[in-house]
C-alpha cells in the first residue's frame, strides 16, 4: 500500500523539515531517491509549478509529489501527512506561549538548526545543479550501502546551453535592479521560451 | 460553527491569493487578520509569524494553525489550515493531471528543459538568502559546511542531520554561556 507510506513520509517532512517551502526540498529528493517513485527532474518541474502557482510552495510541492505518486487522492494524504506536525506542533505551543518563546534551549537548538537547515538546502541545490547543468549524476548508495556515487551520464560534462541560460538568471535575478525584484514566475516563463525556442531537452 | 466555517473560508480565501508563500503571505495575512477581521493584533500577529518561522514546517500552515487556535480553539486551528492548503489541493490536481496528459509533447519537454534551468538558479538564490540569516559566525559556518559536505556524500536521511544539529546547538551554546 502506497497511501499509508505517503503519510508517513510526509509526516515526516512536515516534522523534520525547519525553514518554510524549501526546506522540505531535501527530505522529497531523499523520498524519491529511496523509493524510486520521482526523478531528480521530475521533482525539478515539480518545484517550477509549485513556484508558479498560487498557495504555499512547500504545500504545492506536497500536492504535487503525493498526486505523482498515488493520483488524487495521494495530493490528499501527502498534504494531510504534511500539515499534522504542524497542527500539533502549533496547538502545544500556544498552550505555553510564553515559556516557548523565552525558552533558552529552543533558542539554543536554533542557533544549530538554522545552519544544518540551510547547508541541507545547499546540498539538494548541488545535486540539481550537477543533474540539469553538467552531465554528472549524484547517484545515492543503494540499500546497504552509505557513500554516494558521481558519474557522468552524458556525453559531455558541461551542458553549454543551459550553463549560459543559468548565469544570465543568476544576473537578472541578483545584479540588475529593474529585474531582481520581479516574480519568480516573470523567469520561470522567460525559461520556458528559451528552452522551446533553443530546443534545450533536444526534443 | 459560525466561526469554524468563517475561518476555513478567508484563509482558503488567502490560500489562493498568495503567490510564493512564507514571507509573501505576511501582507495579506495582516489585511485580513489584523485589519479585517479583528483576530489578533498586529503584535500578536508578528510574534505567531516569529515563531511559524522556528517551528517545523510550512510558515504559512504554522501561522494560519495559529490564528484559527486564537479565534475558536484547536478545531479553529485545523479549519484554519485546511482552509488555507485547500485551493492549493485543487489547483495543483487539476494542473497535474494535464501536464501529465501533455508531457509527452517536444515542445512541454523542451520548456521543462529551460524552467529546470531557472528552477536551479532559483534555489540557489534562496540558499544564500538563507545563509546570510542561518551563518552568524564561525562555528554556524562550520555546521553548514559539514551538514552540506556530508548529506552529499552519504546516504543518510535529512532527519539525522537536523537532530544532530539541534542537540550540538544547545550544546555548544550551553559551553559558550558556562564559559562566560
Amino acid at each position: 500500500m502506497i497511501l499509508p507510506k505517503l503519510f508517513w513520509e510526509f509526516f515526516k517532512t512536515g516534522l523534520f523539515a525547519i525553514g518554510g517551502g524549501m526546506a522540505t526540498l531535501p527530505f522529497l529528493k531523499n523520498i524519491g531517491e529511496t523509493t524510486g517513485w520521482y526523478t531528480y527532474g521530475d521533482l525539478m518541474n515539480m518545484l517550477a509549478v509549485s513556484e508558479s502557482t498560487p498557495g504555499a510552495i512547500g504545500i504545492n510541492m506536497a500536492t504535487y509529489v503525493g498526486f505523482t505518486c498515488g493520483g488524487i487522492l495521494g495530493g490528499i494524504i501527502a498534504t494531510l501527512g504534511e500539515i499534522t506536525p504542524s497542527i500539533i506542533v502549533i496547538l502545544l505551543v500556544a498552550a505555553f506561549l510564553k515559556s516557548f518563546r523565552s525558552n533558552r534551549y529552543v533558542d539554543r537548538a536554533f542557533y544549530g538548526l538554522r545552519p544544518a537547515s540551510t547547508g541541507l538546502i545547499g546540498a539538494a541545490c548541488v545535486t540539481v545543479f550537477l543533474e540539469v547543468l553538467t552531465g554528472l549524476r549524484l547517484t545515492p548508495a543503494g540499500l546497504g550501502g552509505f557513500l554516494n556515487k558521481v558519474a557522468l551520464t552524458s556525453g559531455s560534462l558541461f551542458n553549454w546551453q543551459r550553463l549560459a541560460l543559468a548565469a544570465v538568471l543568476l544576473v537578472l535575478t541578483n545584479a540588475v535592479r529593474k529585474t531582481r525584484d520581479l516574480h519568480p514566475i516573470v523567469f520561470i516563463a522567460v525559461s520556458a521560451v528559451v528552452g522551446v525556442v533553443f530546443r534545450f531537452a533536444g526534443a | 460553527m459560525q466561526k469554524i466555517w468563517e475561518l476555513f473560508i478567508t484563509f482558503a480565501k488567502m490560500g489562493s491569493i498568495t503567490f510564493g508563500g512564507g514571507m509573501a503571505m505576511l501582507p495579506i495575512l495582516q489585511r485580513e487578520v489584523v485589519d479585517r477581521k479583528h483576530w489578533a493584533t498586529e503584535e500578536e500577529l508578528m510574534d505567531y509569524y516569529a515563531i511559524g518561522q522556528c517551528t517545523p514546517g510550512i510558515i504559512a500552515v504554522n501561522t494560519s494553525t495559529f490564528v484559527g487556535q486564537k479565534v475558536a480553539g484547536a478545531l479553529g486551528g485545523i479549519a484554519a489550515t485546511l482552509g488555507f492548503v485547500f485551493p492549493s489541493l485543487v489547483i495543483i490536481t487539476l494542473i497535474a493531471g494535464l501536464i501529465t496528459n501533455f508531457s509527452h509533447l517536444a515542445w512541454v519537454k523542451n520548456a521543462f528543459a529551460g524552467i529546470q534551468v531557472c528552477v536551479c538558479v532559483l534555489i540557489f538564490n534562496a540558499t544564500v538568502k538563507l545563509l546570510k540569516k542561518a551563518v552568524v559566525d564561525r562555528r554556524t559556518a562550520v555546521i553548514f559546511l559539514v551538514v552540506l559536505v556530508s548529506s552529499l556524500l552519504l546516504n543518510l536521511s535529512p532527519v539525522w542531520f537536523v537532530l544532530l544539529a539541534a542537540l550540538a546547538g544547545i550544546l555548544l551554546k550551553n559551553w559558550e554561556v558556562k564559559g562566560a
